[in-house]
């Protein structure tokens, strides 16, 4: 990164942190969303912008770890901060069992993505069924007003603004330094041609493995922050396909397997959305933003394949390629 | 870098009763030169494929330095120091030159700077310095067979699996290719063992020459006795025009 991106990179953060100083209710509602589709962006672009294996499932693994620091939290009263280790578990879990079929039985490209659809969606019906779990009518916690309680995630926009910020900021860090390790070296070449990566003593599977297993981890701390700041938990919704679709298109529009792309995605694409959301309710046309998700996803496919970032980093002469 | 021992004996090859290599055996006594050669289909990449672990063989026994590296997956035929180019080239074609070579030099460099330390320094030798930030996909044919050579080297392998990396170079690229790896295999004492069409590159390089056809192994000799031999002549070389 050079001096110029530094510093760049430095004003935004500094925006951002005072954000709910500068934003109303509303502004800072939709930040938090933009945060929040960059967060689950950056998890997903590990899968598929590194390592290049598509999932259309990552709903599983954000569902599960919601389900279960919001099921430890009103059943036991054990609070997020631990349950999160548990929530990280269950998807550790699942990604590994998803991963091991997958990669072990060497179902690359759509058939590896079909196989995660399945598991998200076999996840939802069981959950449908999952007395514990509230079933179909789903799980509700219990909110509390006008408190500011860290430790049990319960407060108000503001608090769940900078949590949602710590996290993307970290997501961001993490992703930068495994791109810049062996491992991260390892995921490019296993993208590039896995039988190559081979020759030159990359452990393919266990590499893979890694990917599934920290993209899931770090999707199921979103499941957990989505399920405690909205206070509610569905099948319907936590487990849908709809749902992992939306977590890709972040990567895909900003650009794959950039470290800056869910980002500058999640900006366009939440940003793009409330307003097609206010034209559709003023003129009472229903689904314009679904349209513009449509033509957007479009209009990068065929004009900037690699995404807008890479597009913008070059004209502002910050230089990220696609590594 | 030093070279090793390969043995292979009595390797046999079948897929699914279709009989692609039988009972073919021979040695690269460490630090020389040997080339396999024969006709298209004869089972040449075959052998290349079950030493290097894409495929377990269904007889025989494959040792380097008298240890045995039949039945080992890809990557740890790499541990126990094979290096391999693929005859159709399988560059990482999203990434830098430079970045190719280092994925391979992070074998046994985990950090990422004197892994591209190493990288830049093999890339230098084999004149590919220049176009280290180029993407792979950029490359012409030539450059990227001397890719996969600089990727499987970075390895640091005691045994360089080279398939057909002179196929479509000119001849004086060719001769180039030729002293490098000369040079290579004198300075380094690396094992090489090559699948070749080029006979002018087999001629001035290999030591031992081993001919297989329709998966069995019909001679083997020097450069100048294979050239001489009878059953070579008849299903490969061919004769030259009596007129």
């Amino acid at each position: 990164m050079n001096r110029r991106a530094l510093a760049g990179l430095l004003i935004l953060l500094a925006l951002l942190v005072a954000a709910p100083a500068l934003l109303g209710g509303y502004g800072l509602s939709v930040l938090i969303l933009v945060l929040y589709f960059a967060y689950v962006g950056q998890a997903w672009n590990i899968m598929m912008g590194f390592a290049g294996q598509l999932s259309l499932g990552h709903a599983l693994y954000a569902g599960l770890g919601g389900y279960v620091a919001a099921g430890l939290y009103t059943h036991y009263g054990i609070g997020p901060w631990m349950g999160v280790f548990a929530a990280v578990g269950a998807a550790v879990a699942a990604g590994a069992i998803v991963g091991y079929l997958g990669f072990r039985f060497s179902l690359a490209g759509v058939y590896f993505a079909l196989l995660t659809i399945a598991f998200g969606e076999f996840t939802r019906i069981g959950f449908d069924n999952w007395t514990w779990a509230g079933g179909s009518g789903g799980m509700f916690l219990k909110v509390e007003r006008g408190i500011t309680d860290l430790a049990n995630l319960r407060g108000g926009t503001v608090m769940f603004y900078y949590v949602i910020l710590a996290m993307t900021v970290a997501a961001f860090l993490l992703c930068r330094a495994l791109l810049e390790s062996r491992l991260g070296r390892y995921w490019l070449a296993i993208r590039e041609d896995a039988e190559a990566a081979q020759a030159v003593g990359v452990p393919v599977l266990w590499c893979k493995m890694l990917a599934v297993t920290i993209s899931a981890a770090l999707t199921a701390l979103a499941g957990v922050w989505n399920a405690f700041y909205y206070n509610n938990l569905f099948p319907e919704t936590a487990f849908a396909v709809g749902r992992s679709i939306e977590m890709t298109l972040s990567p895909i529009i900003g650009g794959l397997g950039t470290l800056f792309g869910p980002f500058v995605g999640a900006v366009v694409l939440t940003g793009m959305g409330e307003i097609f959301t206010d034209l559709s309710d003023q003129f009472h046309v229903a689904g314009l933003k679904q349209i513009f998700y449509g033509l957007a996803l479009l209009i990068i496919v065929m004009y900037r394949p690699a995404g807008i970032w890479p597009w913008i980093a070059a004209r502002l002469g910050f230089e990220e390629k696609r590594k | 870098m030093s070279g090793a021992r390969l043995e292979l004996s009595g390797i046999g090859k079948t897929f699914r009763g279709l009989r692609a290599v039988h009972d073919v055996s021979f040695a690269v006594p460490a630090g020389t030169i040997h080339a396999l050669i024969g006709p298209n289909g004869a089972g040449k990449t075959t052998i290349f494929n079950v030493i290097a672990g894409v495929f377990a063989p269904t007889a025989g026994t494959v040792t380097l330095d008298g240890r045995s590296i039949a039945g080992l997956r890809p990557d740890r035929v790499c541990d126990a120091g094979v290096g391999r180019t693929f005859q159709i080239v399988k560059p990482f074609k999203g990434l830098s030159v430079l970045e190719n070579v280092t994925v391979g030099a992070l074998h046994r460099r985990p950090q990422l700077g004197p892994a591209r330390a190493h990288a830049e320094a093999i890339l230098q030798r084999l004149g590919l310095h220049d176009r280290r930030h180029q993407l792979a996909e950029n490359l012409t044919l030539p450059d990227r067979k001397r890719l996969e050579v600089a990727r499987a080297l970075a390895t640091e392998p005691k045994l360089l699996l080279l398939d057909e990396v002179m196929a479509g170079l000119r001849p004086t690229e060719v001769d180039v290719m030729v002293g490098f790896l000369r040079e290579l295999s004198a300075q380094t004492g690396l094992t090489i063992l090559l699948i070749e069409h080029v006979m002018r590159a087999v001629m001035a390089l290999a030591a031992q020459v081993t001919v297989v056809s329709y998966g069995e192994k019909i001679a083997e000799g020097t450069p100048a006795e294979i050239a001489r031999n009878q059953a070579v002549l008849d299903v490969y070389l061919g004769h030259e025009d009596p007129a």
